[in-house]
């Protein structure tokens, strides 16, 4: 991995080349798996190209350096948009997109998620609907994304150890009587392997993974992919329309260049993967007299059914030290209630995954706005204070949406997005439930004080593009193929017909695997 | 935000104290509009590691009892009962900056201290007890003033080596892993079995 590879270049009139839009979990495993084909691939990717060694510890400096900071704007209910009204998202603009930042969770959908529809039935004020997936169908995707991604606890790759925080959920929850509670299915080496090595627990996975011990497209499938001559990366580059030929087809790519330059790329085919927030603005941004609603949204479905994962955190506050910033940040996932029960009050289910905060953003995401001698308090006992976060699944609802909001410009003079969410009272019962469940956790472990810790901008943003096997319910096919443009691609997040309990990125690296087999098949048969 | 040097210069007036770490700023030569003065409390965990127990900070904008306001007020918004002024000096270097940048803040914050200012008999609000200045922050919380000094500080106060050493976090100590530096070393619980956490690697 160690070998500078430049990769290919490619002329802007070169009308062969895939452009993939974005550079994460899905549009970086899909360049390197087209790649690999000997499909030649140009990347564009938004943000610019920082290394592990630009990686900061400092919270507020790599939150600057790796975040997604352009203008956007909210509405809605949910807290965020009262606690970071300008901030919706947590998530990355640079190379590597948001795998630079993710904690490395990764767990498969379980079989009944992906007929949601069926399993929970209809639920007022939700758009539910089952995925055109199986997860069977899925399954031999799901065993080559582990086997790339190293995630631990399969192909016999131990499991990582445990840090203090985890021995605090460990002993809370073996108390209140789950059974399933251990150190999780994790992309992040516990033994060395595919050129990089095992994780020495810094503690710093939010802010970049120095060791590249963490799966990250940053120094996996982008190095990959150049070194096999077939793929161009070209960072700071951000797209601001897709372009189409009088038959419909896709086929050109405008975007801004790192001088600020507008450039038009040609293509063959277009997929794109901007997280679920960027790609339905950039499907809104391309609108023409043939698709005045935006590319694929014959069913008006482009930025509905926007989903975040119904999430909240619990601090903990013991008499002795946890020093919980010690080692990885999702360090132990309690599983027992990602089942579904519907006795508990909601439908679906949630994971509980320990979390730490260094102190920068302790004090910033503890209670955001709050003062005085309570939330000093909490401060002053940082050290002996442990935490989990739960992630559960949230009701798609076709309100909740992402539009372009022409009152406001970005640095390009293009509209942003806004992002609007109201809880669904699905998303509140769980909420409080999986609170109730995370105190009961560590009060059995011993804490003297717990936090229930509002959510923070959201990092799994889902729904906005969802497949469906109906071309009116959705904006994809299974492939993620959307249902109006043959050769128009959705290859993150946005695909995902429900958001289910699980954190998302092993499932998007699973279906970007799936999607280039597809791609590549249907270019050698002239489909596309 | 910065966080990365700790922003306020030391004075060196003990001839005992170690070699200085960051570079010395005489009185004389600090330019600013006014410069906050302080002195490390003895039992403050910080006097062992700072060069010197003496602070100065120079502010370019605001002057020095502007200063001096502002660090009574964030006192009392983040109040920390051993956190030395040096720490809170931070926040008011931070307020400084952004009065430096823009108009509108500087004005807000003259406004704002100017009217705190006029509810102590005497003209100077340091001067009020605690107790008189707690209560006079509660009752202009939410305000834009308020807001600004708060959300400056809640960045600026818990982002420093200073804080970090006083709260106890680790931060850029962590850089090189604590995998053989105690990420496990919790003992007042039992470890968890082996198929429920992992190996730890040999090297």
């Amino acid at each position: 991995m160690a070998t500078k590879h430049d990769g290919a270049r490619f002329s802007h009139n070169d009308s062969n080349v895939v452009v993939i839009i974005g550079s994460g979990a899905g549009g970086g495993t899909l360049a390197n798996e087209l790649a690999q084909k000997g499909v030649d691939v140009v990347v564009l990717e938004a943000g610019a190209h920082n290394t592990q060694a630009d990686f900061k510890t400092e919270e507020w400096d790599a939150f600057k350096l790796l975040s997604w900071l352009d203008p956007r704007t909210t509405s809605g209910s949910w807290r965020v948009a009262h606690d970071f009204p300008a901030l919706p998202a947590w998530i990355c603009k640079t190379v590597g997109g948001t795998t630079t930042h993710w904690a490395g969770a990764s767990l498969r959908i379980q079989p009944h998620e992906f007929k949601a529809r069926t399993t929970y039935g209809a639920l007022d004020g939700a758009s539910l609907l089952d995925w055109p997936l199986t997860r069977e169908e899925l399954d031999p995707y799901y065993d080559r994304a582990e086997k790339k991604m190293g995630v631990t606890r399969t192909n016999g790759w131990p499991g990582l150890p445990g840090n203090n925080n985890f021995k605090v959920m460990f002993a809370g929850a073996t108390k209140v009587g789950y059974r399933e509670c251990n150190t999780g299915h994790m992309a992040i080496n516990s033994v060395n392997r595919d050129g990089r090595s095992h994780c020495y627990q810094r503690g710093f996975c939010f802010q970049g993974c120095r060791f590249g011990a963490k799966w990250s497209t940053l120094y996996t499938e982008i190095p990959k992919a150049q070194a096999t001559g077939h793929m161009e990366l070209r960072p700071s580059s951000h797209v601001a329309r897709i372009e189409h030929d009088a038959h419909g087809k896709v086929n050109a790519v405008l975007y801004y260049d790192a001088n600020g330059k507008l450039q038009r790329q040609k293509a063959r085919v277009v997929a794109v993967a901007g997280n679920s927030i960027e790609t339905p603005r950039l499907l809104l941004a391309s609108a023409s007299d043939r698709y005045p609603q935006g590319l694929a949204n014959s069913s008006d479905q482009v930025g509905r059914n926007y989903m975040r994962h119904t999430t909240g955190s619990v601090y903990a506050v013991f008499d002795k030290p946890v020093e919980m910033y010690k080692g990885t940040t999702m360090a132990g996932i309690i599983e027992d209630e990602a089942r579904f029960d519907s006795k508990r009050g909601f439908a679906g289910g949630y994971h509980m995954e320990t979390i730490s905060l260094g102190l920068p953003f302790y004090a910033a995401f503890l209670n955001p706005g709050a003062w005085g001698a309570d939330f000093t308090k909490a401060i002053d006992a940082y050290p002996n204070t442990a935490g989990m976060w739960i992630v559960g699944e949230d009701m798609p609802r076709a309100s909740n949406r992402i539009t372009l909001n022409s009152n406001v410009k970005d640095q390009y003079g293009l509209p942003v997005a806004n992002v609007h969410f109201d809880d669904h009272s699905n998303d509140e019962a769980m909420r409080e439930h999986g609170f109730k469940q995370g105190t009961a956790v560590y009060e059995a472990a011993g804490a003297s004080t717990v936090y229930r810790v509002p959510p923070y901008p959201s990092t799994h943003n889902l729904g906005t593009a969802r497949m469906s096997a109906r071309a009116e319910d959705g904006v994809c096919n299974s492939f993620g193929q959307t249902h109006d443009i043959p050769n128009l691609f959705i290859s993150d997040g946005s695909q995902f017909t429900t958001g289910a309990a699980e954190n998302p990125t092993l499932t998007i690296v699973t279906l970007a695997i799936r999607q280039a087999d597809y791609i590549a098949s249907q270019m050698s048969r002239r489909q596309i | 935000m910065e966080g990365k040097t700790i922003g306020i210069a030391l004075d060196r007036r003990d001839e005992d104290a170690p070699p200085m770490r960051v570079p010395l700023t005489r009185r004389e030569l600090l330019k600013g509009s006014g410069i906050l003065f302080g002195t490390l409390a003895l039992s403050s965990t910080l006097a062992m590691f700072a060069p010197s127990r003496a602070w100065a900070l120079e502010l370019q904008h605001l002057d020095a009892h502007q200063g001096a306001v502002l660090l009574a007020m964030v006192k009392q918004i983040y109040p920390h009962k051993t956190l030395d002024d040096a720490v809170y000096a931070i926040a008011v270097k931070d307020l400084d900056a952004k009065a430096q940048k823009d108009p509108a803040t500087r004005k807000q914050i003259a406004d704002g201290v100017r009217a705190l200012d006029a509810k102590a008999p005497d003209g100077d609000w340091t001067r009020q007890t605690a107790r008189i200045q707690a209560s006079d922050v509660s009752a202009i919380a939410g305000t834009p003033f308020f807001e600004t000094i708060r959300s400056t500080a809640v960045v600026s106060l818990y982002s420093n080596p200073l804080a970090y050493r006083h709260f106890g976090y680790g931060a850029s100590e962590g850089d090189g892993g604590y995998l053989f530096k105690g990420f496990n070393n919790l003992a007042w619980l039992p470890d968890p079995p082996e198929q429920d956490s992992g190996p730890v690697p040999a090297a």
